[in-house]
């Protein structure tokens, strides 16, 4: 009985999840797409690194075959990052289908938030196995194990790195949903998304790994919210956090995941109360 | 009505269609600006931590990132109808109308959009390279001045030629190939450093395959009159840009073959 009720009242937002999933998952070609962008991408910032390391490798709070990680690992799980809003909440304000959501007998956030996980694990997915097998296999099969994609640095990196990759999901939906709500309050997507995307690639380690900005800088950059979407999983990955710091970057995850979705709730709590119905 | 006054038209129409909602052009401009801008946010901090790379200095750098983007940024205003080519005028059957009418197909497209938001990658373009003028320094005599505006001018028709190249494709492929955004966005990426911190391969690709060396790594070195580190003669460094002309005349050759082949996707 009690497992029955609990399965079906998740099973709604399974579903919506679902189906983002699969329609999204068809859309082979910008995937391709996407994926020759970013082979591109992590070749030129390795190169760059590579030379800056060249020059002064003590400077570097780094290892250089990290950092290569870091970089792959980046361009493999860039579509995870929330860079924009999602575009069907702002389809659903403009068009007044977000009176449908509203009616279902569901909570609208969970709901959102189920659809917003399905459309960026669908995007990242196909992205990050095609590049698993360039950077991970092909390229060392061919010779190239120095700007390979290392494995995790261990068992113990690769048992942390579970909870903290979910986390990092968890966060950036979290952070997307925010995104979502002032949209649907502002009717302005692009306002939003010129604001979000500086700031959540400076933020969260994807421009350059975070202890690479000036040391005064340091303790805040490690400690904001977005630093959970990619430097702290990242560098649970290579061991670069272990034992008790990569514990504090896993509860420092959980934490900001948990205050942004509270705080998305509310703010969408009272969206819907002032929301003025669009289309007919 | 001789080409050239028709494509003031075109510029002038264009602008006030974008005029008319200011505050949206202006918010567009100023995300473009920040979006762009922090490219040069990820040199700083590489710099600020090892000092140079491969005996550049940040100011020296700068100059390379703040000119690639001036020069793209124009191309981006002016090429917005190439770049839509395929998802608006090929697949929607609206390049048949386009046809119709008794102009160039190409200059119907150079018109079709002055994109304004794009000025913020220049602006921000412009203030990087102010800042090396400062750091490096950099001395704008007659001479620098003119080989700067020569290797935009030589810039902006390479990044043309490579959006008439993508459009280009559209004839047999419909749809709008995203990849080329690996040579477009990617080559500023890429010339924004300078050429010799490469891998070797990655330096035939950008002098010989698609030449963005050409416009970017050797007319900054005769702006800071440094030789060379990879070896070509001081006196090659100032005619380099011709390659974006070349480059843009070949892809136009391409252009006309593909409107040769066109054939409607109907209604």
């Amino acid at each position: 009985m009690q497992a029955t009720l609990r399965h079906s009242l998740i099973r709604p937002y399974a579903a919506a999840f679902r189906a983002r999933f699969l329609l999204l998952l068809q859309y082979r070609v910008a995937a391709l797409a996407g994926f020759a962008t970013q082979c591109w991408w992590g070749a030129i910032k390795i190169m760059v690194f590579a030379a800056f390391y060249e020059t002064a490798v003590v400077a570097a709070p780094i290892s250089l075959p990290n950092v290569i990680t870091y970089v792959w690992l980046g361009q493999a799980f860039l579509a995870l990052l929330p860079w924009v809003a999602d575009p069907e909440v702002a389809m659903l304000i403009r068009t007044g289908g977000v009176g449908y959501d509203r009616l279902r007998p569901l909570d609208t956030y969970g709901y959102w938030y189920a659809r917003s996980l399905g459309w960026i694990v669908a995007r990242a997915l196909p992205r990050a196995i095609l590049m698993l097998i360039a950077a991970g296999i092909v390229l060392p099969l061919v010779g190239l194990e120095a700007w390979a994609w290392r494995p995790p640095s261990g068992v113990e990196a690769m048992a942390l790195f579970v909870p903290a990759f979910a986390l990092m999901i968890m966060l950036a939906v979290a952070v997307l949903m925010l995104a979502n709500v002032v949209v649907a309050a502002s009717l302005n997507e692009r306002g939003v998304n010129a604001v979000l995307m500086p700031l959540v690639v400076v933020f969260s380690g994807s421009l350059v790994p975070l202890d690479f900005f000036p040391d005064a800088m340091r303790p805040f950059l490690h400690l904001q919210p977005l630093a959970g979407l990619v430097d702290i999983p990242f560098r649970i990955y290579f061991a670069d956090l272990q034992g008790v710091a990569a514990l504090r970057g896993l509860a420092l995850q959980a934490g900001w995941a948990l205050a942004l979705i509270v705080l998305g709730r509310a703010a969408m709590a009272r969206m819907m109360r002032r929301l003025e119905m669009q289309g007919g | 009505m001789n080409a050239l006054r028709l494509y003031g038209r075109y510029i002038g129409a264009s602008v006030r269609a974008q005029a008319q909602y200011p505050g949206a052009t202006l918010l567009l401009t100023a995300g473009h600006l920040a979006a762009t801008a922090i490219e040069i946010l990820g040199m700083f901090a590489l710099f600020h931590r090892f000092g140079e790379v491969r005996g550049w200095s940040f100011g020296e750098v700068a100059l390379f990132y703040g000119l690639i983007n001036i020069t793209f940024s124009i191309a981006d205003i002016l090429t917005r109808g190439f770049d839509v080519f395929g998802t608006e005028f090929v697949r929607t059957g609206a390049f048949d109308r386009v046809l119709l009418r008794p102009r160039s197909a190409a200059l119907q497209l150079i018109g079709y959009e002055i994109r304004l938001s794009r000025v913020g990658r220049m602006l921000q373009g412009l203030a990087v390279v102010v800042l090396a003028t400062e750091l490096a320094p950099i001395h704008w005599e007659p001479a620098a001045v003119a080989i700067a505006v020569w290797a935009v001018a030589g810039g902006v028709a390479l990044f043309a030629g490579i959006l008439v190249l993508q459009a280009t494709i559209c004839f047999w492929t419909i749809e709008s190939l995203e990849a080329v955004n690996v040579l477009t966005y990617g080559g500023v990426q890429a010339a924004q450093y300078p050429l010799n911190i490469y891998a070797d391969w990655f330096r035939r690709v950008l002098t010989f395959g698609v030449p963005l060396a050409c416009v970017a790594y050797y007319p900054v070195l005769a702006i800071l009159k440094r030789p060379d580190p990879l070896g070509a003669p001081d006196w090659i460094l100032p005619l380099t840009p011709l390659a974006g002309f070349a480059f843009l005349a070949l892809s136009f050759l391409a252009w006309r073959a593909g409107m040769a082949r066109y054939a409607s996707t109907g209604s």
